[in-house]
């Protein structure tokens, strides 16, 4: 009996002690705020790609007279220089594990046009709204296939905006129209702010990114991921280039 | 149900004074977390993990696992995954329910299905593939089963199913029905894979994939109205409406209003006898605008 109670005082103590560690770890997920912008790093950079890239093909669009003259293939969009657009640049690690950042208020936009995504790939925070629109005349699906989201697939006539979100971080979602075979997009989901998609330059701008050593990564949808390690101090900006090789 | 987890991952921890003190962790506040909610604030399903609940039926995944292992697991794996020993020779694929999207649901697209959704899904089978209909289980073994299916993936933990759609009551077939629905069948592009004569042989038709990037084949609506998730008009209006996540077919709910969906699964309906009935079944080509 005497051995009962004192395993159960125990258990008390024990289950106090879980209690506590738990509330505490509640709270700091709630801690970890965005960096304040004053003391704050940036990383600039270009992406550029070396070796021949193959040229955009014409798209053939004349099962759908309403999708217009046709497009170009855009799976790897480089100009005379090799500069990469459509390049997505982020902090893959090495941002405090207990940081948590809301979501913007603003959405994401994502247009279909001329039977075409816009933009090409599209970069966005988890719980972020996406705005999608339809600017053609003819019936699009929208249909991403995430492995680590749920699978959507609404269909979407003229004018009708449609929205939604994604609730765990992705890099990347492929997205297809399957009435129009040849539209093809990509969304990046991500928990924090620390990622950009370059220009048709192959520019990118990561701003705001509180000092310390990251891992960077540059993920193309064709040519894959690049890694490279960098540190930024306080009020310091960074310069980082990455170069794809093209087959 | 919070409450219990909790005490349960205790009780492995400490080995000591188990009923005691699952009483005395409830009493400490743990119970504080309003029932059916996690910690994120996220709804569940209201229901213990590894149950299932259709209607007054309770199944449990403890004797749902013995079934799964009997009856399921070459085509579905015993993992669950989809990937049993005789997958590579089936046509469409196993589901994964690792991933947890099912193409037979009340829900709208990207939600979970009602565990209800699940059990009619095995009672009836899947048509035009190799799910049988499991009608020869019992109600309490299919319900077992169900639960057991859930295990695999922790979303049905973390999500609740969507609402399921409302289907309203049909409207009157008619002439005129059936070319509002034909000009529904165009303006909606399900031309582009069902075809314009509803032979599945549309212009996407070749390109199409299911998810996991398996050719996948557009419904001949020529051939009946016994679709992959029911038969006849209220479950074309359903599939319509929810769409059949992991294949290319998608949900329209947000594109028809319930009187225009009618009027497509009536013309849809007319399609296999659409020669005799002398029905026009297109009435313009696509312009370009």
């Amino acid at each position: 009996m005497r051995k009962q109670f004192i395993s159960i005082l125990f258990g008390g103590i024990f289950v106090g002690a879980v209690a506590l560690s738990a509330l505490v770890a509640v709270r700091s997920v709630h801690a970890g705020s965005p960096a304040s912008p004053a003391s704050s790093g940036e990383l600039k950079g270009t992406v550029k790609v070396k070796g021949t890239v193959p040229k955009p093909m014409h798209i053939d669009m004349s099962q759908d007279p309403k999708c217009g003259s046709g497009g170009a293939t855009e799976e790897i969009l480089a100009d005379g220089s090799g500069s990469l657009a459509n390049v997505v640049v982020y902090v893959s690690a090495g941002l405090p594990a207990d940081a948590k950042y809301d979501p913007p208020k603003d959405p994401v936009v994502l247009e279909q046009k001329g039977c075409t995504y816009r933009p090409h790939v599209v970069a966005l925070r988890t719980n972020q709204e996406l705005k999608v629109l339809n600017s053609d005349s003819t019936t699009h699906n929208i249909h991403p296939s995430p492995n680590n989201n749920r699978e959507l697939n609404q269909s979407q006539p003229p004018g009708v905006p449609f929205s939604t979100t994604f609730a765990r971080e992705e890099i990347s979602i492929p997205v297809k129209c399957n009435i129009h075979p040849w539209m093809r997009s990509y969304f990046a989901v991500f928990k924090h702010p620390f990622f950009a998609v370059t220009g048709k330059d192959g520019t990118f701008d990561i701003g705001n990114l509180p000092a310390g050593s990251y891992t960077i990564t540059a993920w193309q949808e064709k040519l894959g991921t690049s890694v490279q390690k960098i540190t930024v101090g306080e009020s310091e900006t960074k310069t980082l280039d990455f170069v794809f090789k093209a087959e | 149900m919070k409450c219990f987890s909790k005490t349960s991952l205790i009780r492995k921890t400490s080995r000591i004074a188990p009923v005691f003190l699952a009483i005395f962790v409830c009493s400490l506040g743990f119970g504080q977390t309003p029932a059916g909610q996690t910690a994120s604030g996220q709804t569940v399903a209201g229901q213990a993990p590894g149950e299932s609940k259709i209607g007054d039926l309770t199944g449990h995944a403890s004797s749902g696992k013995a079934l799964f292992r009997r009856y399921c697991i070459s085509c579905h794996g015993v993992h669950g995954d989809g990937r049993g020993e005789s997958a590579p020779h089936l046509d469409p694929k196993p589901r994964d329910f690792t991933r947890a999207t099912f193409k037979c649901r009340s829900t709208p697209s990207g939600s979970l299905p009602t565990d209800t959704d699940l059990f009619e899904t095995i009672t009836r089978g899947i048509f035009n593939s190799n799910m049988p209909s499991w009608r020869p289980l019992t109600r309490q073994q299919r319900a077992d089963l169900i639960a057991f299916v859930k295990t695999f993936s922790a979303r049905f933990q973390e999500e609740k199913p969507g609402a399921p759609i409302s289907i309203p009551p049909e409207t009157p077939t008619s002439a005129e029905s059936v070319q509002r629905g034909a000009q529904l069948f165009q303006d909606m592009n399900c031309w582009s894979c069902h075809g314009k004569e509803g032979r599945g042989n549309g212009p996407s038709a070749a390109t199409l994939t299911d998810s996991k990037n398996n050719p996948i084949q557009p419904f001949d609506f020529t051939t009946g109205t016994h679709v992959k998730c029911g038969e006849g008009g209220s479950a074309m209006f359903r599939d319509l409406m929810t769409g059949l996540d992991g294949t290319p077919m998608p949900s329209f709910s947000d594109a028809l209003k319930p009187d225009q969906a009618w009027d497509l699964v009536h013309f849809i309906e007319a399609l296999p006898a659409a020669d005799k009935k002398g029905i026009v079944l297109t009435k313009a080509e696509p312009k370009a605008e």
